[in-house]
């Protein structure tokens, strides 16, 4: 090794903090383009990832499709608008997967002693997460297709639902930050995802419709968020000839989105904050 | 663009004033009233065994953590009150802060130049510079899960670089290399102080203090034991320990008697081995066996030692480093090197 005074020459110049949100957005992109490196980095995670909603499309479709009846369309393209939310609801985990394995192996201690913007590693990190989903969503459309999926308005609404799935999972990605902080390791941040997940996505008008179900489940089904998000993509995809989803829904569901982002987002980072 | 007057009063690059640590979990005073100072373009050795607080120094300096008492300055900036400026000034590298295995050297240096507000091509330039000259040109493009030990620290140090930060943090920047490794590292903070660099470094090795820093503070349980310059340290602590082991117990107590006078304090014994504190190791071990084999006593071992960390303890306050692990008896004469520990010290 040879080393050089020339390289090595301190360098006293204090950079101007003025412009502060200008660098808050920089080092969020910065911060963005290393997580989504690290996505190709890791390729059979992608590829696994990738796996699920394909299954859970064919699955559901080949399964349960003969089985399951709903008024007024076919169950594909019921189907759909439960694995699109369903699927960003099981990826946020990896958004509290990430930041559990930045805290733990010591990549946050060195962002902090940097003179980033504080909110860039919660922000690089919501956005990496959104990005995929881009991602993932296309390709359950394309699969969707496949299997006899169509879109019964115009593609206008269609990729106004999809936006409204997109807000709503970003909204949740902070909700799985605070998750992801709190947790003691990587794998406690997985497992603790779960016991939310599941009657969120499970009891609600994802896969089937809430009226199979049995009262006291009924109630809570048709109220909760999930069913909210996931009849409002149905509004905007299939039109609203059912009784089962009106343009209400895209309005609550909205709301819900909008609604869990702003009290989410400043929990998230007053927990990142703590984090030590 | 600000530029700060290079020191001409000379305050210290580096002050830490009654440092006072508590953390709520477990109720631990990981800093107890520690002081410290360190001049311009100099190396400050922070010697402890684990979980005597260095890292949670370290961690304080370089803004991570908030101290619950006394206060800290970089280059007259508080560590607090103005955080962001001296976020600017300063270098993190060791230990506690790591860099993404997952992207590729020139990645992760583009990363933290970036984060550090520098232009894209500067930091690009800087970046190349720096792989090149830490040999890591070829390994540039690879992700960091594929480099060997001693090519991270390098890397990481690197990372900690690119900003060219007049004060550098290095937390046991060596812990856990093999030699050769160690005395590439060692080589390169050496030019960086002599580039003006200030440099504040955590370690448990004695010989790493020797060899690198104008002054060492001895921390132990969140306090400062001891500070002085290493030759001021050694002094205090007799030069080398000779460890003779005997046939048996009684042959040790013999053996004692007859040795005493050589060492420079009355000499130990522990079952049959006897312990001896000398000025001149290799002449003193030689009269030693000369002397035990005119009285016809049979020596069964001989191991000669540096001062260790742990003799540093048990000279300042009467008690083993209980926390690390039990010194090196590693049997070759002559050779100081202390034992490789990995370890993290308690958040």
């Amino acid at each position: 090794m040879t080393v050089s005074a020339a390289t090595l020459a301190p360098d006293r110049a204090v950079r101007p903090s003025a412009g502060r949100l200008r660098w808050a957005l920089a080092d969020a992109m910065t911060v963005t383009w290393r997580n989504l490196i690290n996505y190709t980095r890791i390729p059979d995670a992608i590829f696994f990832s990738s796996i699920q909603p394909i299954m859970f499309v064919l699955l559901f479709r080949y399964v349960f499709g003969g089985a399951i009846h709903v008024p007024g369309t076919t169950y594909v393209n019921y189907l759909i608008a439960g694995v699109y939310v369903q699927t960003v609801m099981f990826g946020a985990v990896s958004t509290s997967v990430g930041l559990a394995e930045d805290l733990h192996k010591g990549l946050i201690e060195r962002f902090r002693a940097l003179p980033m913007a504080r909110s860039a590693v919660l922000a690089g990190r919501t956005t990496a997460d959104m990005v995929r989903n881009v991602g993932v969503l296309a390709l359950i459309t394309g699969v969707g297709y496949l299997v006899g999926f169509r879109i019964q308005t115009n593609a206008g609404e269609f990729v106004a639902g999809l936006l409204l799935v997109l807000l709503f999972a970003y909204a949740l990605s902070w909700g799985f930050a605070i998750i992801g902080l709190s947790a003691s390791n990587s794998e406690t941040a997985q497992l603790a995802a779960f016991p939310v997940l599941f009657p969120l996505t499970f009891a609600s008008s994802a896969f089937v419709p809430v009226t199979s179900m049995p009262g006291w489940l009924q109630a809570f089904a048709v109220h909760q968020p999930v069913s909210q998000l996931v009849d409002a993509m149905r509004q905007l995809m299939l039109g609203g000839h059912s009784a089962l989803w009106s343009t209400s829904n895209v309005w609550q569901a909205l709301a819900w989105a909008v609604g869990l982002l702003v009290v989410l987002a400043p929990l998230a980072v007053l927990r990142y904050r703590r984090a030590a | 663009m600000a530029h700060f007057p290079s020191a001409t009063a000379d305050p210290p690059a580096v002050e830490a004033v009654d440092l006072v640590k508590v953390f709520a979990k477990g109720n631990v005073r990981a800093l107890d009233g520690v002081s410290l100072q360190v001049a311009p373009g100099t190396v400050l050795g922070l010697l402890g065994p684990n979980g005597a607080g260095k890292t949670t120094v370290v961690r304080i300096l370089s803004t991570i953590l908030a101290p619950d008492g006394g206060r800290a300055a970089v280059l007259g900036h508080d560590v607090v009150g103005e955080a962001d400026t001296v976020r600017q000034l300063i270098g993190l590298a060791g230990q506690s802060a790591t860099v993404d295995e997952n992207l590729t050297g020139r990645e992760n240096l583009r990363m933290v130049g970036r984060l550090s507000h520098m232009a894209m091509r500067l930091t690009l330039e800087r970046a190349d510079a720096l792989l090149e000259e830490f040999g890591l040109a070829e390994a540039a493009n690879r992700p960091l899960k594929t480099y060997s030990g001693g090519m991270r620290r390098r890397l990481d140090l690197a990372a900690a670089l690119v900003s060219r930060p007049p004060v550098l943090f290095l937390d046991e920047p060596t812990t856990g290399l093999d030699p050769q490794s160690r005395q590439d590292l060692w080589a390169v903070i050496e030019e960086l102080v002599r580039a003006g660099t200030t440099v504040l470094l955590t370690t448990q090795y004695l010989e790493e203090a020797d060899r690198l820093a104008q002054r060492v503070v001895v921390v132990d349980h969140g306090r400062v034991i001891a500070e002085g310059t290493p030759s001021e340290l050694k002094a205090d602590l007799g030069a080398t320990v000779i460890e003779i082991t005997l046939a048996d117990p009684a042959a040790a107590a013999e053996a004692a008697t007859l040795l005493g006078p050589q060492g420079t304090k009355e000499p130990t014994v522990d079952g049959s081995t006897v312990e001896l504190t000398v000025e001149d190791g290799p002449r003193v071990a030689a009269e030693a066996l000369r002397r035990l084999d005119q009285q016809e006593v049979t020596v069964v071992g001989l191991v000669l030692r540096e001062p260790s960390l742990d003799d540093v303890f048990l000279s300042l306050t009467g008690h083993r480093a209980e926390t690390t692990p039990t010194p090196a008896t590693d049997g070759t004469i002559g050779d100081g090197r202390q034992p490789v520990v990995a370890g993290r010290e308690p958040r």
